[in-house]
């Protein structure tokens, strides 16, 4: 059982993929793998800053919602092509999170949370406003992509199976960067920061650039769920950006597991699941999800993944 | 006149995040369910003024039970996450936000309620400079009296006096034989029975939904923010000024409104990163 699981994270990339390509055939349907496949996404990059950093931001959504939006933009008001967009979906996701990492890294702890959830909502006026791109309340409709093609064979975007794979095309390769950000100097430094940041800064580290940095891959990769969002839905919903949607990368990232690797993605996939489950039920879903999520901080704060981690690590240990 | 109508939202804003800054300066939790206990409190409020006809009677029970929301919040949810570090409560408090929303969607309807100003206190009144809604008038003073009444409390008062001593050193408290945790539950109490209060006090001039705690609290944080974190002089000053500048802003330039607070908030973090009145160093 123990050799597994290091085998596992030994080849996370390679494991996580294998995964996910088999993982539209245990689903009850196709949509719901790909709404997993992309808030996986939206957390694990919310994660890189939260979990790995020790950065709680409340104002995540803001990226979801700029890469959704610009991407959206792009295609329905300029006509660009689906790849443009989804470039442009990310540098602007990029870019927004400099702007608010700049502000949001100068105060720390609970001050951070409050600073990048008030900014949050900056964003979420400003495109709620710029109603003539935006389509303001009702949201951005019609962004498009039906079929193109890939070295000349036509794809059809309209069929899920192929939207999933290609979706998790991009997902793979965010996958793919995020596990060489923590596997690098970066990733040894960031935790450093978590652990002690006056130490961190002590050992000659820049702590404020660091933090600067992760902000903006963080939001660069949560722009990249946003885009990828857009095409699947063919709508942006202004929902994108309410800070709800930020506590959902929150909510996940402890569901699973914060600063573990897969921890993420398995909150993702419960939390969307059971939210799937219970509005079968009830419509009342979100005060099921806020009572499972209260009972996780309550009692298993290191969230699934977690638990299971540390618990294999104790039988290690024991041995 | 735009300046009244700016305080008269101010003190709602003042009013919130002194509670906010209560709970925050003694335990260290910043409360996410404190929009939710606003939201909570202006359901209340309208639904006992509709059943009874006071809103007197109305404005003594909303607190009440907020506040022993409040209790009960701290007993059972937040107390066993003391010491796990400040993220904990936050991320519990905004759960508990999740659920008191949809308690409140499931007990009153996802319209929510209409908002009532009570008898006499609708219709405007001459200022001297026109005409301005009595309601307004009555939500400035009586703010100005709770937050007077807090002041008194923390700053005349025994209880003040071990409020204080708390937030200075809980141990030595702790060792000249005051219980701590009733201290605790109590003040996280009072902040909650305050956020409620705002609610019934402020639903006269907003949509009471399920829904209006959300910006509320976004709000409240930057009045924290700007204010400075901790400190009760801030929360207030702090939240006149904001109610000042979004009043004003939606004077000249009704598009900005929302977004001048959230830029106001940007100009003091980038001056001031500690806030109008917070000190150096307490930000965590």
């Amino acid at each position: 059982m123990n050799s597994y699981f290091q085998l596992i994270s030994r080849h996370r990339v390679l494991a996580s993929t294998l995964f996910l390509a088999i993982f539209p055939f245990i689903m009850p349907y196709e949509a719901l793998a790909i709404n997993i496949l992309i808030f996986g996404l939206f957390a694990m990059g919310f994660n890189l800053l939260f979990g790995y950093m020790g950065l709680l931001s409340f104002g995540h959504a803001a990226f979801l919602g700029i890469g959704s939006y610009l991407t959206g933009i792009g295609i329905v008001h300029y006509g660009l092509g689906w790849g443009t967009a989804i470039l442009i979906g990310v540098i602007g996701a990029a870019i927004g999170g400099l702007i608010m990492g700049f502000l949001a890294i100068r105060t720390r702890g609970i001050y951070f949370s409050m600073v990048t959830l008030a900014l949050g909502q900056i964003v979420y006026y400003v495109f709620y406003k710029a109603e003539s791109l935006t389509g303001g309340e009702n949201g951005l409709r019609g962004v498009r992509v039906d079929s193109f093609n890939i070295l000349g064979i036509p794809v059809d975007f309209l069929n899920p199976m192929v939207k999933y794979y290609i979706i998790l095309f991009f997902v793979v390769i965010a996958i793919w960067l995020i596990s060489r950000i923590l596997n690098s100097p970066l990733g040894a430094v960031m935790e450093a920061i978590r652990e002690n940041e006056k130490r961190a800064a002590a050992c000659g580290f820049d702590v404020a650039r660091t933090k600067l940095l992760v902000f903006v891959l963080s939001a660069a990769i949560c722009g990249l769920a946003g885009s990828l969002r857009a095409l699947h839905l063919s709508i942006v919903p202004i929902d994108s950006l309410h800070y709800l949607q930020s506590g959902q990368a929150v909510m996940m990232s402890i569901l699973g597991g914060m600063g573990t690797f897969f921890g993420p993605f398995v909150g993702a996939a419960v939390m969307l699941y059971l939210e799937d489950v219970v509005t079968t039920f009830t419509k009342h879903w979100m005060a099921v999800v806020g009572l499972v999520f209260m009972f996780f901080v309550l009692f298993f704060p290191k969230g699934i993944w977690g638990t299971i981690l540390s618990k294999l690590q104790i039988h290690q240990d024991s041995k | 006149m735009q300046l009244l109508t700016g305080i008269a939202l101010g003190s709602i804003y003042a009013l919130l995040a002194l509670g906010l800054c209560l709970i925050f300066g003694m335990l260290n939790v910043v409360n996410f369910a404190h929009g939710a206990f606003f939201m909570v409190g202006a359901f209340l409020g309208v639904y006992f003024l509709g059943i009874t006809g006071n809103f007197w009677f109305s404005l003594v029970l909303t607190p009440l039970l907020t506040g022993c929301l409040g209790l009960v919040t701290e007993r059972f949810l937040v107390r066993p996450l003391y010491g796990r570090g400040l993220d904990y409560p936050l991320l519990l408090t905004f759960g508990l936000s999740y659920v008191l929303i949809e308690v409140m969607r499931v007990t009153f309807g996802i319209e929510g309620l209409p908002s009532i100003t009570p008898d006499g206190l609708s219709g405007t009144v001459n200022v001297g400079i026109g005409f301005f809604p009595k309601y307004r008038l009555f939500l400035i003073a009586a703010t100005a009296l709770i937050i007077l009444g807090v002041w008194f409390l923390i700053q005349k008062t025994r209880y003040g006096l071990i409020i204080k001593a708390g937030a200075a050193d809980q141990e030595i408290v702790k060792v000249l034989g005051v219980d701590i945790a009733k201290v605790w539950l109590l003040v996280f109490g009072l902040g909650c029975a305050i956020a409620g209060l705002s609610g019934i006090l402020a639903s006269p001039t907003r949509s009471v939904n399920p829904e209006m705690g959300i910006p509320i609290l976004a709000e409240s944080f930057v009045v924290t923010v700007v204010g400075g974190m901790g400190s009760p002089v801030g929360a207030v000053v702090a939240g006149l000024l904001v109610g000042v500048v979004y009043s004003m802003t939606s004077l000249f330039f009704p598009d900005l409104a929302e977004l001048s607070i959230f830029v106001l908030m940007a100009v003091v973090l980038l001056i001031r990163p500690q806030g109008l009145f917070g000190k150096a160093g307490a930000m965590g």
